[in-house]
């Protein structure tokens, strides 16, 4: 029953999405990543998601899994939006890539109450810094602001 | 199995090391050669072929110093924003120093306390929903998706290591995320540690310390005899804090 809610809303979101024919209707802008392509196929990613990085969060909280595939900071990473300035817009922001859709869908995740929603290297906007320049990066950040 | 055992015959610490280190050594024979850097591929789980644990040297430690305090609130983005506004006793403190004075003869001592990442963590007994745990590899971490913040594990830590998030946080660093209402403390920095050997970097706090030259904190794999912090805990006699209690802390001092 749960699944069949979920097919439906996705299936409405995406093809709301996915259509230009119904200009009446209003229709969520996703913005699009920083790459050629997702880490899966898009359309499997627009229903499965969830299932990728729930998963992952499990591998990675209690087996040290490392894996850049399916890793939370790199959805981040990768999905950034800029604002006017250039500046990666963050959680609060509705053009934020995760609000995109969510809102329009009325999803509510609490992920960003924790997680960074911008990536943390963001002075310069790399979007894939090394793990050594971005711990670099903060540090040096963060000896700024004193 | 042969671990609590151990434990629960009072065998000392060194026999106990000993014993899982041969173990070890004859069911994967060449993996604790081949390691120099101790580190595994990225996409493997960590095993209890491991475990990860310190020696802290208090006749190393600089009274004063507070550098592996101020580069662990770095590394985790620790009392920025409107933590600042917590009250001095409730804000963040994943690792502090601590000045002992022998009442008898004058004698001080300054140390680095934190998460001690006990073998059998009290904090791990009480949680009422399993997200205080301990990893295979010995680190003691919360799991702060099913964290409810009860603050139990507060209670039962006899070291006082950890520490509860009581404001709304935004802007924090991308490997530490921490949010209101859930407990937290000294992770040993798994997100550094389990890196493959390339990138793998000690603790951000040892780091500090030796990039201070003090060299107080030497980190490394205590189930293998090969390692910088099995040698020198072979070398030298060391002692865990409240060693009385029983759980075998993977942090260890000399000159307490
Ligand atoms: C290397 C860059 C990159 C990474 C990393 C990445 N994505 Fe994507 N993602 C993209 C691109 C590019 C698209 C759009 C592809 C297209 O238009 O066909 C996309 C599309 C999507 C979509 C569908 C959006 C739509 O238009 O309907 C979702 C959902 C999504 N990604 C989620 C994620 C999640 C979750 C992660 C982390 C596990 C992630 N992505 C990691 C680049 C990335
Ligand atoms: C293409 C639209 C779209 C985009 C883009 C998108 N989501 Fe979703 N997401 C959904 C929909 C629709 C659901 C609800 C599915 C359901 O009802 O089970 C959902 C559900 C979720 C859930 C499960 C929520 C729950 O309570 O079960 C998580 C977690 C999630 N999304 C994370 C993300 C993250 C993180 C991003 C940004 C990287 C993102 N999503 C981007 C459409 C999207
Ligand atoms: C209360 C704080 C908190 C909340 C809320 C939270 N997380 Fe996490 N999350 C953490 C911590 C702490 C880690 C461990 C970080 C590490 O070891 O690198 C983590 C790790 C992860 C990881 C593995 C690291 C990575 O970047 O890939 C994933 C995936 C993840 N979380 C997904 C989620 C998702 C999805 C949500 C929302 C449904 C969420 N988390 C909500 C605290 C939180």
């Amino acid at each position: 029953m749960k699944y069949l809610q979920k097919m439906l809303v996705l299936l409405s979101v995406v093809l709301l999405a996915s259509t230009t024919a119904f200009a009446e209707v209003p229709s969520p802008k996703i913005p699009k990543g920083n790459a050629e392509q997702c880490v899966e196929p898009t359309q499997e990613m627009r229903v499965n998601h969830m299932e990728y990085i729930l998963h992952q969060r499990d591998e990675t909280v209690y087996k040290g899994v490392r894996t850049k595939q399916h890793s939370f900071k790199e959805c981040i990473n990768c999905h950034t939006v800029k604002d006017d300035a250039g500046k990666a817009v963050n959680f609060k922001d509705e053009r934020h890539f995760c609000n995109s859709c969510h809102t329009y869908a009325a999803v509510k995740i609490d992920c960003f109450e924790c997680h960074a929603s911008t990536p943390t290297a963001k002075k310069d906007g790399k979007a894939h810094a090394g793990i050594n320049s971005l711990i670099k990066m903060t540090a040096a950040e963060s000896n700024n602001n004193e | 199995m042969s671990k609590s055992e151990a434990a629960s015959n009072g065998l000392s610490r060194r026999k106990f090391l000993g014993a899982s280190v041969a173990a070890g050594a004859s069911v994967a024979p060449g993996i604790s050669l081949i390691s120099v850097a101790n580190a595994k591929p990225v996409d493997q789980a960590i095993s209890d072929e491991k475990r990860w644990g310190m020696l802290i040297d208090t006749n190393k430690c600089a009274k004063g110093c507070s550098a592996c305090v101020d580069a662990c609130n770095t590394e985790n983005g620790l009392n920025t924003g409107d933590e600042q506004n917590s009250r001095q006793e409730q804000k963040a403190q994943w690792i502090r120093k601590v000045d002992l004075r022998d009442k008898l003869t004058g004698h001080e001592v300054s140390l680095p306390l934190m998460c001690q990442h006990c073998e059998n963590p009290p904090c791990v007994d009480v949680c009422p929903t399993g997200a205080s745990f301990k990893r295979e590899d010995g680190v003691v971490l919360v799991d702060k998706h099913i964290c409810i913040g009860c603050r139990y594990c507060m209670m039962a830590c006899p070291y006082k290591a950890r520490s509860f998030i009581h404001e709304e946080l935004t802007n924090q660093v991308e490997n530490t995320p921490r949010g209101k209402g859930t407990v937290e403390s000294c992770t040993l920095c798994v997100h550094r540690i389990d890196e493959d050997t390339n990138n793998q970097r000690d603790p951000a706090c040892a780091e500090a310390c030796n990039t201070e030259g003090h060299k107080a904190m030497i980190f490394g794999d205590l189930k293998d005899a090969s390692s910088d912090v099995s040698k020198a805990l072979k070398q030298h006699s060391s002692k865990a804090i409240r060693e009385d209690l029983g759980l075998n802390p993977g942090i260890r001092y000399r000159g307490i």
